[in-house]
């Protein structure tokens, strides 16, 4: 049964997030016999709870707490205070991931010397390599059961991917196919099989897909180690005088603060909120915000490289039948500076229902070329490129001059595109609407990023304190016993969509936590 | 001849037309004398409450030539606008900001007002010259929710919504193109 704790329990593990770091890192721990407390911001929902409906399913699940933005990204000017499109439920952002689950390539860990110097970029090498993770990778893949890996066969191709893969073939691309993707193709670890509703990005309500919702955070609690507090707000991390974490102050559902004891507090609040959390908790000892000694944190985010391509048919599509994400494009995932940029991209296909799509595909526009895009929904097509974006000092999370409902200062988020990331769109826009005319498109649409949900980098690995915000274990180079366990940590963003390599960390980490405790080292 | 059959007979008189003009609008849309809209065609009512009724029908219309559907009637229009007389029922401000709002562009339209300008190009581009005013953005922004979300027209655009309590797409179609 699920454990309850003490709130001066200072023996336990406070996680703050319950998504796909948070939630990895409690179940791996309290399989280790380590107690935990997750903490999240969010409701407690059963995926029976999910709604196949857009507009109602992300009013049920999005943070939609006040965020500020800035910066020249389109997102800025058409959804000023929803930078991210990610999730505040128990499970975070795995509820709404759509499960494409690839590895990263091995020069994506060391891109100082595969790139060489990019102007405006603060490129730096993570302080791991492939080779360390990829035990880990296949302990992730196995976990969250990823089709075409192990034994697990692919899903079968929708319409949207079959359009998708004729595209593909007619320009000779070779490694196409329905995905890696964290998607029941066979029923295993107690889930159904994919029936293909579509909805994804809105919970899928078979537990098909991969969430903590219903694998980690269960499996966590049936070993009597881990409690998870939903609607427990985490407002600041305490330290005491010699510098090391206490513990964390959070708001409770009525709204009243609380404190919990910890011997070690992991942060996993996503990329978000995290470096908010470390800039919010800013004392007498750490003025600049907590693990901040590097003024790293809150800096390089990344939100990948992203747009999308409609295209519209003279026949129908019917796109949005079967998964959200039903086919994964890899040949331009190569770092091939002969394109004109450096790193790669990765065309997935997307669709979106026609509520999200008229606010989606041209945001803000109006009138007859807008409309008659949409009076070809049915026959219309759909892919999302999802591609490396250069880290940049300049593009970070502050704390904003507005606070929300508890009296803190929100995240304000700025971000400017680099002409590498630019370079990289245009290319993949290109390709993507020239995959769609080799099989009759009549008309493709440039769609800009939407709201990210890929967001990485604000509390970075790094091998020199000096660099980054934490270590190749996700640990502060500043407080040993205070650590990062989601996506905030990645040093450079890979072309790959990052659930698998954050899971991925979270294993890993929570190895090294284990042994480090066992060691009385922390 | 009710007036219900005049108004469906001038419908039906319309029907040559290949673009409809903003008098078919007018006709229409009737407002009672109790201040109702009144679609008798479409077989709809709809009482207006906190804002003037000719504004209600004004912003029905520059609903449509936002985002112009030809093939999905008015009242999917007047739904998507009528948390609008809603708002301004308890919001003199908000009534009068409204108001402001379809008094411009009537002021721009000329006599006859934004409804009497019979074609779709000139009053969109009557539109374009008011799109600064922060409350084109409030209703455009507003509308691209209100009107999209309407469950009643996604067959028009060949969107099936909900699939869980089918079964998903898995016997229903998910990979049943042919024409490729």
């Amino acid at each position: 049964m699920a454990a309850k704790f003490d709130q001066n329990d200072d023996s336990v593990v406070v996680i703050v997030g319950s998504g796909a770091g948070g939630g990895t890192l409690g179940n791996e721990l309290a399989q280790k016999g380590v107690k935990v407390v997750v903490l999240e911001a969010g409701k407690r929902l059963d995926y029976s709870d999910f709604i196949n409906d857009e507009w109602p399913s992300f009013t049920q699940l999005a943070w939609t707490d006040m965020r500020t933005t800035s910066g020249s990204w389109r997102v800025h000017k058409n959804f000023p205070n929803l930078p991210a499109w990610i999730v505040k439920t128990v499970g975070g952002t795995t509820t709404h991931w759509a499960g494409a689950s690839l590895r990263f390539q091995e020069h994506e860990f060391k891109e100082t010397s595969t790139y060489g110097h990019i102007p405006g970029a603060n490129l730096l090498d993570w302080p791991i390599t492939l080779a360390d993770l990829e035990p880990y990778y296949a302990k992730a893949e196995d976990k969250m059961r990823v089709t075409r890996t192990g034994d697990r066969p692919g899903l079968p191709g929708s319409n949207n991917f079959k359009v998708f893969k004729a595209g593909a073939d007619k320009l000779g691309y070779k490694e196409c196919h329905t995905g890696r993707m964290a998607i029941n193709s066979v029923p295993g670890d107690g889930r159904v099989a994919c029936h293909q509703t579509g909805f994804c990005f809105q919970g899928c309500k078979w537990g098909a897909k991969w969430s903590t919702l219903y694998t980690e955070i269960p499996k966590g609690e049936a070993t009597g180690n881990m409690e998870v507090r939903p609607e427990s707000h985490v407002a600041q991390v305490e330290h005491d005088a010699s510098g090391k974490v206490t513990g964390v102050t959070y708001f409770d559902a009525d709204g009243k603060l609380q404190r919990q004891k910890a011997r070690i507090v992991a942060i996993a609040g996503n990329s978000l909120e995290s470096p908010r959390l470390l800039l919010n908790s800013a004392s007498s000892k750490y003025p600049d915000g907590l693990a901040n000694s590097s003024g790293q944190v809150g800096r390089n985010y990344m939100r990948h490289t992203t747009g999308s391509v409609y295209a519209i048919f003279e026949q129908p599509v019917h796109m949005y039948r079967g998964t959200t994400m039903a086919g994964i494009m890899r040949d331009e995932a190569r770092n091939d500076p002969s394109r004109g940029f450096v790193g790669g991209y990765e065309l997935e296909t997307l669709s979106l229902g026609l509520p999200f799509m008229a606010a989606f595909l041209d945001p803000g526009a109006w009138g007859r070329e807008f409309t008659s895009a949409l009076d070809g929904y049915s026959n219309m097509a759909g892919m999302w490129i999802v591609g490396e974006d250069m880290p940049q000092e300049t593009n970070r999370i502050t704390l904003s001059d507005q606070k929300d409902k508890w009296g803190l200062p929100v995240a304000d988020v700025h971000f400017d595109d680099h002409p590498n990331d630019i370079a990289m769109r245009n290319h993949a826009f290109g390709q993507g609407k020239a995959m769609y005319e080799a099989v009759g498109a009549t008309r493709t649409f440039p769609t800009p990023p939407y709201p990210s949900t890929h967001n990485l980098g604000t509390n970075r690995m790094s091998a020199s304190a000096r660099d980054g915000v934490v270590n190749g274990h996700g640990q502060t180079h500043d407080i040993k016993n205070l650590f990062v366990s989601d996506g905030s940590q990645f040093t450079t963003g890979g072309a790959e969509n990052p659930t698998l390599t954050i899971v991925t960390l979270a294993i890993r980490q929570a190895d090294y936590i284990a042994d480090q405790m066992k060691s009385n080292t922390i | 001849m009710t007036a219900t059959e005049t108004t469906l007979a001038q419908g039906l008189s319309r029907r040559g037309f290949l673009q409809r003009s903003a008098s078919g609008f007018t006709a229409a849309i009737a407002i009672t004398s109790t201040g109702a809209l009144l679609n008798p065609s479409e077989a709809w009512a709809l009482d207006v409450k906190g804002l003037k009724p000719e504004t209600m029908k004004t912003l029905i219309l520059v609903a449509r030539d936002i985002y112009p559907h030809d093939k999905v009637p008015d009242r999917f229009y007047a739904i998507a606008m009528k948390g609008y007389d809603d708002k301004a029922a308890g919001n003199p401000e908000m009534k009068a900001q409204i108001e402001g709002f379809v008094a411009a562009l009537d002021g721009a339209a000329g006599e006859g007002g934004y409804v009497g300008r019979p074609w779709e190009a000139d009053r969109v581009a009557i539109l374009k010259n008011q799109s600064a005013d922060p409350m084109f953005e409030t209703i455009r922004s507003g509308l691209v929710v209100s009107l999209y979300n309407q469950k009643e027209i996604w067959p028009i655009f060949g969107y099936e919504g909900e699939s869980f309590s089918k079964g998903g797409y898995i016997e229903r179609g998910f990979d049943d193109i042919s024409w490729l």
